[in-house]
């Protein structure tokens, strides 16, 4: 009896978590397999599109001749590159038509035209005429007979499913794509975008767990560049930066702090000087990484928090006792319990941040020195279209976060063995 | 009385005070007032002096003639000698300076006795300061895409600085961005297109999660350990991986510019967050109630739909708000998948207006304006369950 239950227990679990499973098997595993093999292909976002036979259709009365009518069809090969085979042709006509000069690929039959092309090459073009005679002319719809558009079939190769493989995606991603510093612009990125956000997470998480008035209105305030879209955020910050009549610079120079505006999203370097020490600030960069920080400080602000609330109280009435200092209690009690959730924050935000695509999109596409490898995967793969390069960098970074994720627990490890 | 906390003290109020008022000054500006100087110095010199005095003076005077004394004061040197600024301005220095005052009450001598004064003064003000600057931060550029969108090309070209909103004009002038992006730009029907698409997505991938949830929540079956543990690591995985595959194989099946092809996407990568999340509150259901269920041989598909359903309202809500949101704000795939304006949605749309650069702002704004209230409308109204969530982990991004 118990047997058959807990059978019958199985069968239904599969059955409730097959359609889930399925789905994220089809849409996210997939995916990083297909991407596997795409990485290691030479394809163009032009092959991806499987040739197709094409017809445009022109109907043309005929001059002096009421009872006839020409319909001439553009047919081509949609492709640049690859022949289609065994191209079959189907086109439906009223009843009163019949063909005169009929091609001889083709046979006319219950008011259906059906012809067998054979097959077309790349580029193939073709006008191909069919001249009807109508039995009562009366009326000759060309909409209507337009509307029945013709059917066309035919068989091709995918480029996607041969089995041509090379690695020479492999060999451009790093030897021609200033991979050095691609590396170091996302590391750059995600680093201080993580340790930013952190950062000020604790800052907020620390003063909100104060008692003051409006705290609950102050904590989804906090949340708001959270929760709001990301497209609304990036065009009005690059209004407010713009350094035309953006909004910020406008306030630096009427303020008299600065001379002239700065282009904040457009200028790769800033030259400074501290104490006689020069050196190039990546401008552009750092004001996406500040843009990162304030979007997401939020999440590390509230798990932070929620951590800070479940601190026992009598720890901090045991330090008042012994007289601890303000700064004592927050070194020596709060960091300690918060040191876990931010272990996990930084796992979590590092590998968001590395992947992050949409940001640095909206905000400088790329350009001035904030191309990272999310962006470069949308370059390569888009912008010029070489989708087996795209594919290539997509691997670059599953290998580098694999790579991350592997020190990273080896760290966290050792450090849980020494305690 | 140590000399030493009562300057440390003095000089971290008056770098408070400096800072409060630097923000009205801002704001200030922002409101089309001609201000070309902080005057640092002297603010921070007549609060260093407020600070310093009031320790002498605050036994003897009470607390409403020492503010008076010194808002009068301060509007009189600031407001009046050296800026010439009109009455409103100086109304708001002084209930800044009423804020001021009324925060420095507690720091009298015998606080500043205590042994961690300088350490326990920095951190109370640099928490009133933290609150201060954070909203100010944050809401600036909400306030600033508001307000855009109620403008004219020429008004922003001419002063970026006026952020003031001419309530006198008539309705349809102030709202004519608004009027533009649902006439001219198609707005309606992208926003019908998002609408669609978002709550399609959470109806969808509540069916999907509701039982899988469950079944990991309740059932045994071989594979459970792994499925749940594989779910987070799914969530982690970037999408960024995923779109070039999916880009090729949805060309090829003509899902690219569908409705269709979005909300496949979109439910596959919300079913992770909505199962961990689901799971969690069914284990907490007591299991008494399912196996009196059992006993009345209910199928697992009754107890889904008679018990676990109506005990879990609250949570299946707060996950179909998540999947709303995060359909919503979604820009990746949308990018991606949609080049034919037809099928655009709201943030795609948004992207694509901004393409054009002769596209005037105001419009931009005004669209984003559109994108960004439902979302802030739904966090703020149902905040209580989202912020429980929100730790759970469940907002990707």
């Amino acid at each position: 009896m118990e047997q058959k239950l807990s059978n019958s227990e199985k069968r239904t679990a599969y059955i409730l978590t097959l359609p889930a499973v399925c789905l994220v098997f089809a849409i996210i595993l997939f995916p990083i397999f297909a991407n596997i093999w795409i990485s290691f292909k030479e394809v163009q976002l032009k092959d991806i599109r499987i040739p197709e036979p094409r017809a445009k259709e022109i109907v043309k009365t005929i001059p002096d001749e009421q009872n006839k009518i020409k319909i001439v069809y553009k047919l081509r090969n949609s492709s640049l590159l690859q022949e289609i085979r065994n191209v079959k042709f189907e086109d439906k006509f009223p009843d009163n038509f019949k063909p005169l000069n009929l091609d001889e690929r083709c046979n006319f039959k219950k008011n259906k035209v059906k012809c067998d092309f054979k097959n077309w090459p790349a580029k193939y073009r073709e006008n191909f005429e069919i001249i009807f005679e109508i039995k009562d002319s009366a009326k000759i719809d060309k909409k209507d007979l337009k509307s029945s558009k013709p059917r066309l079939s035919g068989d091709s190769d995918n480029i996607l499913l041969n089995t041509n493989f090379t690695l020479k995606n492999f060999k451009k991603v790093i030897f021609e794509n200033e991979f050095v510093d691609l590396l170091l612009t996302t590391f750059y990125y995600t680093f201080f975008g993580t340790v930013g956000s952190i950062l000020f997470g604790i800052l907020t998480a620390q003063m909100v767990n104060q008692k003051f008035y409006g705290r609950t209105f102050m904590r989804s305030v906090l949340l708001f560049p959270y929760v709001a879209p990301v497209v609304a955020l990036a065009y009005t910050w690059e209004l407010l930066l713009d350094p035309n009549s953006g909004t910020l610079n406008s306030l630096l120079v009427n303020f008299q702090i600065l001379d002239t505006p700065i282009n904040l999203l457009g200028q790769k370097y800033l030259d400074i000087n501290i104490l006689g020490f020069s050196f190039k600030l990546r401008l552009a960069l750092t004001t996406v990484i500040i843009f990162e920080i304030w979007r997401y400080f939020p999440l590390a602000f509230l798990f932070i928090l929620a951590r800070l609330q479940a601190i026992p109280k009598d720890l901090y009435e045991a330090a008042d006792v012994d007289g601890a200092s303000p700064f004592q209690k927050f070194f020596k009690i709060t960091l300690p319990q918060i040191t876990a959730v931010i272990s996990i924050l930084f796992m979590i935000r590092f590998i968001w941040n590395f992947n992050k695509f949409e940001d640095v999109f909206l905000l400088t596409g790329g350009a001035s020195g904030t191309r990272t490898l999310p962006i470069n995967v949308y370059q390569q793969g888009f912008a010029i279209s070489d989708i087996g390069m795209g594919s290539a960098v997509s691997i670059v970074i599953v290998l580098l976060l694999l790579l991350f994720m592997f020190f990273y627990f080896k760290l966290l490890g050792k450090r849980v063995d020494e305690n | 009385m140590k000399i030493k906390n009562i300057l440390i003290y003095s000089i971290i109020s008056s770098f408070f005070l400096l800072s409060l008022i630097s923000i009205w000054k801002i704001l200030v500006t922002l409101q089309g007032l001609k201000l070309e100087n902080f005057n640092t110095q002297i603010i921070f010199i007549l609060g260093f002096l407020f600070s310093f005095l009031n320790m002498f003076i605050r036994e003897r005077l009470n607390f409403i003639v020492r503010f008076l004394f010194f808002a009068l004061i301060f509007v009189y040197v600031d407001g009046f000698l050296i800026n010439k600024l009109p009455i409103w301005y100086n109304i708001g220095i002084v209930f800044i300076l009423y804020f001021f005052v009324s925060k420095t009450k507690k720091y009298n001598s015998k606080f500043l006795n205590n042994e961690h004064s300088t350490q326990l003064i920095l951190f109370d003000f640099l928490t009133l300061f933290g609150i201060v600057l954070f909203s100010f931060v944050i809401l600036f550029p909400f306030y600033m895409m508001l307000v855009t969108s109620f403008k004219t090309q020429i008004a922003l070209l001419v002063n970026p600085l006026d952020f003031s909103i001419d309530f006198n004009q008539d309705l349809k002038n102030l709202f004519k961005s608004y009027f533009v992006i649902f006439t001219s730009y198609n707005f309606g029907k992208y926003i019908l297109t998002s609408t669609i698409v978002s709550l399609g997505t959470v109806f969808i991938t509540l069916i999907f999660a509701i039982p899988a949830a469950y079944a990991i929540a309740r059932l045994n079956f071989f594979g459970k350990t792994f499925m749940s543990t594989s779910i987070l690591i799914i969530y982690m995985f970037p999408a960024i991986v995923l779109v070039i595959p999916l880009y090729t194989v949805f060309s090829q099946l003509g899902l690219r510019n569908s409705i269709s092809g979005l909300l496949i996407v979109y439910t596959a990568t919300t079913l992770p967050v909505a199962i961990y999340m689901l799971q969690g509150y069914f284990k907490s259901i007591p299991k008494e109630l399912e196996e009196a269920a059992i006993l009345d041989k209910l199928s697992w598909f009754g107890i889904i739909i008679k018990i676990i359903l109506p005990l879990s309202i609250p949570a299946i809500s707060s996950v179909a708000l998540y999947v709303f949101m995060i359909a919503w704000n979604e820009f990746l795939f949308s990018l991606m998948f949609l080049d034919n304006p037809n099928s655009f949605t709201l943030s795609r749309a948004i992207q694509y207006l901004s393409g054009d650069a002769e596209t005037p702002r105001q419009y931009l704004m005004a669209g984003s304006v559109i994108v960004t209230l439902p979302v802030l409308f739904i966090f703020v109204y149902f905040e209580k369950y989202l912020v429980s969530g929100l730790t759970a982990g469940s907002v990707k991004g």
